[in-house]
């Protein structure tokens, strides 16, 4: 039972850390269209980092 | 904005991942003993989840459910066990029966190899643990057998592209489409990662890492059913090498940064120390988590969507169910094509940063 709700904050985290990613790099790609392959690259590197703590806590947790 | 999708994508998974493997807790209790993969009500989702995650040691691609006859083929099983033994593991009649090999009897039970006596018979303790031996188990397995097959294809297709640079400087055929990947390895993520310098010297290595992930998740996607990234001990082997490159190709000012942060003042040094010390271990173990979560979330999303053809089949019929569980599954496995390309973009694009980070000329202040 506690486990089913820590994996909730986990992804209520996750999910927000995510979204902030997102829309940064978002409003960054917006603004300068020319580096955009650059941002998304960085995008995909923190946001596979954020994957692997989430995943962590996840198997971590179980 | 692909990509983007497929970040928030895997959120979707996390809870997924979590949920599927909840439910193999619960299950493994009364799992039975020779389940063969079949489902024919929803008491019996979580075993069938269980078993297609799981290695086997034979290639079963399917069973005639009326006939009870097995499609399939045998894959050799090598023990050493007072011995090396050798047989096929059609010996072992998909886990029903009991194999002899120079004297001793096996014993498939819960997709491992007991030793055990002539009846198969399989001891316990009081705590429901197995008592019988294990023998040291060097058998060809599914997930072995798919390894070997993606270097085999590797080897094939590298070697076709090696051999095209001799007759001219461009490429023809299935080499045409390798060049562009190996370009894109080399100049998106080797060399910003590592630097001008020294990114040579480490090429093979994040080519053989980038083909060879994403050559096995591939073949997950297959028929076939291997699931061999989607198994720790391979993920975690994987980023053992990445450990061990970057440890033994770091130069002096790695090893400063950890052990005496330049810098800062001398209590925030001494802070630092076990901080960066861990940090040295969880780079590799999340780049074991993040490959092995992902393939292992894709395939319990993909099977609990198949299984909703047998849930739904009661409110549904079963024509709705399955046109319904088809549907869904084909868009997971379009979703699955990309995760198996981004996954192995990740290995590689962090395994380069690893690297990079090892072997930085950092200014002296």
């Amino acid at each position: 039972m506690y486990n089913l709700i820590g994996a909730g904050l986990i992804v209520i985290g996750g999910g927000i850390g995510l979204g902030m990613i997102g829309s940064k790099a978002m409003e960054a790609i917006a603004r300068q269209p020319e580096a955009a392959g650059k941002i998304q690259t960085a995008m995909i590197i923190i946001g596979a980092l954020l994957e692997g703590l989430a995943f962590g806590a996840l198997i971590l947790g179980k | 904005m692909i990509l983007l999708r497929m970040l928030n994508k895997s959120i979707f998974l996390l809870t997924l991942f979590f949920a599927g493997n909840l439910f193999t807790v619960s299950a493994n209790e009364n799992e039975k003993q020779s389940y063969d993969g079949q489902i024919n009500d929803p008491e019996e989702i979580q075993a069938y989840i269980q078993y297609h995650l799981k290695d086997s040691y034979d290639f079963t691609l399917f069973k005639d459910g009326k006939t009870g006859k097995y499609y399939s083929f045998p894959l050799p099983v090598i023990l050493w066990d007072e011995g090396l033994k050798v047989f096929m593991s059609s010996k072992f009649k998909h886990g029903k029966a009991v194999a002899e090999s120079g004297g001793n009897h096996y014993k498939i039970y819960k997709s491992k190899i007991y030793r055990t006596d002539a009846q198969g018979t399989i001891l316990y303790d009081e705590n429901g643990k197995v008592q019988n031996s294990r023998p040291f188990d060097m058998s060809i397995t599914k997930s072995v057998f798919g390894t070997l097959l993606a270097g085999l294809i590797m080897f094939l297709m590298f070697t076709s592209l090696a051999r095209g640079y001799k007759k001219g400087p461009i490429p023809t055929g299935l080499a045409r489409a390798l060049e562009p990947l190996v370009i894109y390895v080399r100049d998106e993520i080797a060399r910003p990662n590592i630097g001008e310098k020294k990114y040579r010297n480490y090429m093979s290595f994040l080519l053989t890492v980038f083909f060879l992930i994403w050559i096995l998740n591939l073949l997950g996607l297959t028929p076939l059913g291997f699931n061999v990234t989607g198994n720790i001990a391979v993920t975690a082997c994987l980023a053992l090498f990445t450990f061990f490159i970057v440890q033994f190709t770091a130069n002096k000012d790695y090893w400063k940064h950890i052990f005496w942060m330049p810098g800062v003042p001398v209590p925030m040094k001494i802070l630092l120390m076990p901080i960066e010390i861990l940090g040295m271990f969880t780079k590799p173990f999340s780049l074991m988590l993040r490959l092995f979560a992902n393939i292992t979330a894709g395939n319990v999303v993909l099977m609990s969507l198949i299984a909703l053809a047998i849930v739904l089949k009661v409110a549904f019929g079963p024509v709705m169910s399955t046109g319904l569980s088809l549907l869904l599954s084909t868009f997971i496995m379009i979703i699955k094509v990309l995760v198996a390309f981004l996954q192995a973009y990740i290995f590689t694009m962090l395994s380069a940063l690893f690297i990079g980070l090892g072997v930085a000329e950092h200014e002296h202040h």
